[in-house]
Order: C-alpha cells, then structure tokens, then sequence
C-alpha cells in the first residue's frame, strides 16, 4: 500500500502537556495507558519485593503482620488492574485501528476519559496505605466478614474498584464500537487479525463480568454502612454469596488478563516463523469457547466452603474442559512453528517462553481443578505458583514480547537486540527460580498469604527471594531498552519485521499521527493471516 | 507399532520416575496417615505423571522443531495453515485424558462426602486467631493458641531466632487429642471471620465459615503428632493460629478425657479464690500473652489505628473505669472478641491486674476473680 505510506501527515500532533491531557488520539493515549501501566508494574513489584523481602527467612524482619497483608493485598490489585489490565487496553487502542484500517478510536473522548480516570484510582489506592487502620489487608478477594474489619480504607477501597470498573468498561465498550463499525470494506470478522478478536472477546467478557463485581463490592458497603446483612449470617445473610458474586466476576477477570496474551502470541509465532498461524478458525472458536466456559467454573475458587458434591462435581467437570481449548490453542502454535523457517529475536523469545511456561501453568491449573485434591493444594504455595506461572510468565511475558514487537512501529527505531535478549533470559531465569519452588512449598504444606512460616520451608523461601529479587532487578534493563530506542537507534522499515503480515506494517515507523484517514484498499494478500 | 508404543510409554514413566523421588525428599504432597489421604495423594501422583507426560511430548515436538525449523538452517518455511483431521484428533486425546482423570476422582469425592457412622464428633471454631474444639459426645471444650515459645520468637526483634524451634509457629499449648482407629466427624466453623482447618496428614481441608457449619470426617490410622495451619486469611495473626492433632489410642484418649475435665473443674474452683500481686501478675502475663499480644502487642502499644494501646490508656489506668475494663474483656468491644467464655474469673482478674500494672501503669490496682464473677450477667 504505497499510497497510505506516503501519506502526508496533514495535522501536526498539538505540543505540550496539553497533547496528552486533552488527547482524543488513540496512539497518544495508547502510550499513556502502556506508560502508566509500567509505572504500575514497578510500584506493585516493589510491593513484592517487600513481600520477598520478609519471607527471605523465618522469622519477622522488616514488616508487621498487618502490613505484610496490606501489601500482599495491594500487590495484586495494582499487577491485576494497574499493570495487566492497562498494558492490555494500551495495546488495544495502538494497534487495533491500525489492524483494521480504522483511522481512529470509534469513541475518542470517551476514550480519553477512561484513561484519565484510572491515575485517580490508583492514587485512591495507594493513599490508603497511610490512613488510619491501614490499608486493604484482607486479599484482593475481599472476602466479607474480615474486610469490613478494614479501618478508614474501606470506602476508599470500595470507590477505587468502581473507579477501575468504569473505566474499564468504557475502554470495553470503546473496542467493540470500533471493531464493529470501523474496519476497512473487505476486512470481514473472519479475516480480522486474532490479537482483534481475542480484544473483542475480552471486551464482551468485561462488560458482563465488571458489573457483578461493582454490585458485591456495593453490598459491602451497605453491609458496613447501611445496616444491610447480605453477607453477615447474624443478620441472616451467607458471607459465601460474596464469594460466589466474586468470583463470578473473578474467573472472567483471568480470561481478560490472558485472551489479549493469546492473541499477541498468535500474531508474534507466525512472523518468526514466516509462516501463516494454524488453524485460525479453531483459534476463533477456541477462544469464544474459552470465555464462554469461563462462566461456569467460578466456584472452583472455592471447593472448600463446603458446596454440595453436585455442586462441586458440576464445577470440577467445567473447569478440566476448559483445558481442551486451551489445549487447541498450545497445538495450534506449536503447528504454526512446525515446517516454518524460524528465527530468534526478543518477542520470538519470550513467546516461546509463554507457551511452555503458561503451558507449565496450565497443569498446575488442571490437578487445581480436580476437587478432592485441591483440598490439599486450595491457598497454599501451590496456588501462588499456579498463578503466577499464568500471569507472570503468561500474561506479562506476552505483554513484554508485544512491546518489543511493536516498538520499532511506536518509536521508528530498532531496540537494542543484544540487551533484549539479555533481558529476556535474565527475566525467564529468574521468574522460575521465584515461582518453580513455590510449588514444592505448597505441596509441603505452606499456606498463602502468611508472613512467617516454619523453619522447613526456609530453604526454598530463600531460593525464591532470590529469584524475585533478580527478576525485579532485570526490569531495571526493560527500561533502559525501552527508553534507549524511543531516544534513537536503527531505523526501523515500514516493514519492521520480515515476516510480518498485518495493515500496521503498510504505514511508515514511526506511525504518524494520523492513520488511515481514507480507508486502505485491502488486497487479497494483506488479508492474509 | 505397538511395541514402539509401548516403549514410549515406558520411556515416559522413567521420566517422571524423579517426581516419585521427590517425595522422599520432602517436597511432595504427604501421604498422610489416613485411607482418604492415601488416595489423595494417590490422585495427585496420577494427575502429576500424567501432565508431566503430556508435557514432555509436547514440548519434545517443539523443541524438535525449534532445533531443526530454524532459518539459519536454510529451510524454506511451508505454507499449510490447517488439517482438520489433525485439529480433531487433538481436540478429542484431551477429552479422553481428562475423562480419565474425572472418573476415580469423582468416586474419591463421594467417599470423602460421607461422613455417615461417626463414632465421636469434634466441632472446630476459629477465632482470630485461635481453635476451639468442642467434643460434643464427651462434652469438654479446650481452646488451643500457639505455643509461648513460638509467640516470643516471632516477635520482630533482632534476638529472635526462629530457627532454635523445630515446630516453630507449628505448636499449640493444647492440641487436639483424638484416638485412633476411629471414624470422626469434624464440624468446622467460626465466630469471626472465616478460617480453614487443614491439616495435611489427614488429606484436606475445610473452610470454617462464621453461621455455618461444615462437616467432614477423619479416621487416623498411626499414633502420632500431626500438624497444620489455618489457610483462610484471617487477618493480622492468620500465620499464628496452627492446628495440632495428637492421636493416640482410643484408651489413651478416654484417660486424657477424664483427666481434662477434672483438671478444668479444679482450676474453675481454684480461680474463685483470693490471689497476692504476685500471683495475678505472674498468670496475668501467661495469659496475656496466649490471648492479648497479638493485637495489643508485647509493648502494649497496640497498633496505631486498628489495636488500641493499653499501656497508658484511659480504660487501663482511670479507676473508675475498673468495670468498663473488665466487661470489655468480658464481652468484647468493636473488633475485639469476648473472652467471657474461653477465660475463667481467675483469668480474667489476672490479666486485667498485670494490664493495669504492666508497661508503666502502674495503678497497684488488684482485681480478683469476685470482682470479675460481679461482672458477669
């Protein structure tokens, strides 16, 4: 499409802070969402690094009981809605105009708003660390009665997550309006790119889960304020309803971190293999299955309160089926890199690392989901290495793969390749130093969310302080990488990758202001997957 | 064919022969001490080998095709992008595998559902951040803290050194004591918020839900000491309230029955009586420190904005507020709980006494188990 690289950039970006604080502009607010959800990521990671710390030995060293909670608490709150969820929507908005030939956002004020909002959530977050009583210390599950023993947070904690609901269902509804109004004539929905369609997946999966969550969390605060017992059983409510409301909400909520992971793994593998991905359709569907699946496993987060055994047979039987299409999904991949000609660089790295290692987290996931035995792993160590597998080297090493390969079309300049790769081993080494004996610890009998333990589990808490630190320390070099190529470097082609397919390498990089205007003609190959 | 087969399975089982090993090393699932532990632990072996197997196949391809699909090597990638024969054969081998394993779990599950022809029942209550254990047939009650030696241990202070204690945060001061050989029922719940009971060795574990009761069963085959932790956040002391099962024979334990009730009657006659200064400071310090310090802390500052301090405090120290001091302790107060039925009139005098002393209180105020007893409504 050499008429749309040459296109003129007609309206030059407005300058100043005033570019970003009033910006309807789906790249510009992209790179704020991708800006402040590394900021996220460190403050959260710093969080762990507390936790590391004070588990490094037995023993109390540097914090107090309640405020090793508090951090335990806020730690996932900010990685699950401040880092994860951020860096995803930040992906979304760069990169799905461009895939579909779209030359914007459908919604772009909105679009601005639900960005806007979400560094007020957080500073209410954060804030509450310093208010009387301390911050959230009951598990970013929330689990009534022990939150309502929250002290002057409580309201705070409450108003954040309807802050984070809405803006995240602005951004939900903002995604759906574009790829359903917006694409470009021939871009049918079975020829859209998968990282799309696993956004648009996510997205519905959003606006249906969100709302059941801002509705328990509301039930807490009548319950502390109001005089209502939904969740009080003296007053003749059941404080296992919050847990079903939340996790009703809780199980989708995986799925929208990890489907736009699927989706950069699908569109990263076939590039560097320079081959079309395997079965796309399948992919489609398997996603769709996924998150439709993902509605009735909720209570499998719970199998220990005591459920009737039709219950938790029912949920046992949900939640091992959801491992045939993920299943699909590890197939398809492999298949897409079987026959091709493959090569190397960073996202290629840390994709590979993603299929074996969420893959890894994957099995955790399956003997979790079988009942009785999850009656031994259910809130030990085991858990904590499950899901920090699909989260950590799932979702976030998909995210970090998806920087580096969109990078070169955000800053018009290669990243340092040497020192990515540097990163991505020193970070795959570490995250399984941290997370691998976490396992052991689980199944030797370590609870979660403690923050002292007995002298037999000291060996493998140090192993994996020390992988935490050395994880924490390797992100240090993600930044210098990232800001070292948005300050200069080789030029990156239009054509960034050899293999790329996809509408975002027919502009130039960097990407200018305005894209696709007028709509791209789409030929045949383009649409190819 | 066939034979091929064969020894790929077989190479496959060598494989995880190491995962087998492990348990030996202590970094498994324990087997337990139970028939239902057994076989949990039986089921985690099967699902374990069985994704371990499925991993190495899978990963084997790739690798294989990393090794050997790489571009440096020259090839020319292909441009097939499906086989629907393909795609439904591995969407069905997971269906049959998880099939597989749905099957002996789902008969593990009901067995362990039946908690029908009990011989003895024990109803489990968690505190923040205590058990209490009701035996319901032999109408006793005892309550289990963690053991002195671990409270003073895991204070944050440089002398601590958790490491001189074997079963550090792991000991109570009264373990549950139940005999052998028996099927027991366990009900478990709370007054508070919600914990869990988990002991390991017995192969699960429940939720204790404020409102509700919950049953499961036990029968312990060996002798022995068994330990676990409470695995529900619970708040600030959810790593300090363990669990500890004693099992010994069911003789042993009707003795042990006996003994405890004679031994709690004699301490409920001996707390009526008069007690000097020193007396009530020294029991006013054992007791504090099993059922005060974890809130109001060794110092007796409390934590600021959740534990109000004690030391120099209006309701420690006034004298007119003897009697709010000691209902509060009687009945509780917000997020404090009421001790009036886990501690005895001798108890609560003694606590209250060396509170009002301790920390530079100071008052030389006596409270004796009659001031106590005139308290109670």
């Amino acid at each position: 499409m050499s008429t749309v690289a040459h296109e003129h950039d007609h309206h030059h970006a407005p300058s100043g802070l005033k570019r970003w604080i009033f910006s309807t502009n789906h790249k510009d607010i992209g790179t704020l969402y991708l800006i402040f959800s590394l900021m996220m990521f460190f403050i959260g990671g710093a969080m762990a690094m507390i936790i590391r710390a004070e588990l490094f030995q037995p023993g109390l060293q540097f914090v107090d009981p309640q405020f090793y909670n508090s951090m335990v608490t806020v730690h996932a709150l900010i990685m699950i809605f401040g880092a994860v969820m951020p860096a995803g929507v930040g992906l979304a908005n760069w990169m799905i105009p461009l895939m579909i030939g779209a030359p914007d956002m459908a919604l772009p004020r909105m679009n601005n708003m639900s960005f806007w909002i979400l560094p007020f959530g957080f500073a209410l977050l954060i804030s509450t660390l310093f208010m009387n009583g301390g911050g959230p210390a009951g598990g970013w599950t929330m689990y009534p009665p022990l939150v309502l023993q929250l002290g002057d947070a409580f309201p705070f904690l409450i108003f954040t997550v309807h802050i984070l609901g809405v803006s995240s269902i602005m951004g939900a509804i903002n995604i759906i309006a574009t790829v359903f109004n917006m694409r470009a004539p021939g871009m049918t929905l079975m020829k859209m790119p998968l990282f799309v369609w696993t956004w648009v997946i996510t997205a519905f999966l959003l606006i249906a889960s969100l709302p059941v969550f801002a509705g328990a969390v509301t039930m807490l605060l009548t319950d502390k304020y109001f005089g209502t017992s939904f969740f009080s059983a003296a007053g003749g409510g059941d404080p296992v309803l919050f847990q079903h409301i939340f996790w009703f909400f809780g199980h989708p909520e995986v799925y929208i971190l990890a489907l736009p992971a699927f989706g950069i793994i699908s569109t990263i593998i076939p590039t560097f293999s320079r081959k079309p991905l395997f079965g796309y359709a399948s992919m489609v569907y398997a996603t769709a299955s996924i998150a439709i699946l993902s509605f009735f496993v909720w209570a499998h987060h719970m199998f220990t309160v005591g459920m009737p055994i039709k219950g938790e047979l029912f949920f046992m039987y949900a939640t091992m089926l959801i491992s045939v299409p993920t299943g699909v999904k590890v197939f398809n991949w492999i298949a897409t890199m079987w026959k091709g000609a493959m090569t190397f660089e960073t996202p290629m790295l840390f994709s590979i690392a993603f299929v074996i290692l969420f893959t890894i987290g994957g099995f955790s996931g399956l003997m979790l989901g079988i009942t009785p035995v999850d009656f031994q792993y259910h809130d030990t160590y085991f858990v904590v290495a499950h899901f920090h597998y699909v989260l950590l080297t799932g979702a976030i090493f998909a995210l970090m793969a998806a920087v580096y390969y969109w990078l070169p079309k955000w800053t018009g300049y290669m990243y340092d390749e040497k020192l990515g790769k540097i990163h991505f081993w020193l970070s795959t080494i570490a995250a399984n130093v941290l997370f691998f004996p976490q396992h052991f610890l689980g199944l030797a009998g370590m609870p979660r969310r403690i923050p002292d333990y007995n002298i037999q589990f000291a060996d493998f808490n140090m192993i994996s302080s020390i992988g935490g630190f050395a994880y924490g320390l390797s992100q240090l070099l993600f930044v210098y990488i990232v800001i070292k190529c948005a300050l200069g470097g080789k030029k990156a082609k239009s054509q960034a990758w050899e293999g790329a397919k996809g509408l975002e390498w027919t502009v130039p990089s960097p990407a200018p202001f305005h894209t696709f205007e007028t709509p791209p003609k789409l030929t045949k190959a383009m649409l190819e997957h | 064919m066939t034979s091929i087969f064969k020894k790929l399975i077989q190479a496959a089982f060598l494989l995880t022969l190491p995962l087998v090993a492990v348990a030996e090393w202590g970094l498994n699932m324990t087997e337990g001490i139970t028939p239902i532990s057994q076989k949990v632990y039986n089921m985690h072996m099967v699902s374990l080998t069985v994704v371990t197997i499925i991993g190495i196949v899978v990963f084997g391809v790739m690798f294989w095709s990393i090794f050997h699909h790489r571009k440096s090597r020259g090839v020319k990638p292909a441009q097939f992008s499906h086989s629907t024969t393909v795609e439904v054969i591995w969407t069905a081998i997971p269906l049959i595998i998880i099939i597989g394993l749905a099957i002996p779990a789902t008969k593990l599950l009901i067995e362990m559902d039946d908690t029908s022809d009990s011989a003895l029942t024990v109803k489990a209550v968690g505190y923040q951040w205590k058990w209490k254990y009701e035996y319901l047939e032999d109408d006793l009650t005892i309550y289990s803290n963690l053991d002195e030696k671990s409270v003073e241990l895991s204070q944050r202070v440089d002398t601590a050194n958790p490491m001189e204690h074997e079963n550090y945060l792991l000991d109570v001061d009264e373990p549950l004591v139940l005999p052998t050989n028996t099927k027991i029922r366990i009900l478990t719940t709370a007054n508070d918020v919600i914990h869990a009971w988990w002991v390991p060795d017995l192969g699960w574990k429940r939720d204790a839900i404020p409102g509700f009761i919950n049953d499961n069963w036990t029968m312990i085959n060996e002798p022995g000491t068994y330990r676990g932790q409470c695995t529900e956040i619970c708040g600030k002391g959810h790593g300090y309230m363990p669990i500890v099962v004693k099992a010994v024979s069911m003789d042993e334990y009707k003795t042990w029955v006996a003994e405890k009730k004679d031994s709690q009657e004699a301490a409920a006659a001996a707390s009526n009586k008069e007690m000097s200064m020193q007396e009530l400071m020294t029991k006013g310090e054992a007791v504090y420190k099993a059922n005060c310090l974890a809130c109001h802390q060794a110092n007796g500052q409390g934590v600021q904005g959740v534990f109000p301090a004690l030391a120099g405090s209006q309701i420690a120290t006034k004298p007119e507020n003897i009697k709010t001091h000691i209902t509060h302790i009687l009945y509780g107060k917000n997020l404090m709980p009421a001790f009036g039925q886990q501690l005895n009139d001798g108890d609560i005098a003694a606590v209250a006494t060396y509170e009002r002393n301790a920390w530079g209180n100071d008052t030389g105020d006596m409270i004796q188990a009659s001031n106590v007893k005139a308290e109670r409504k």
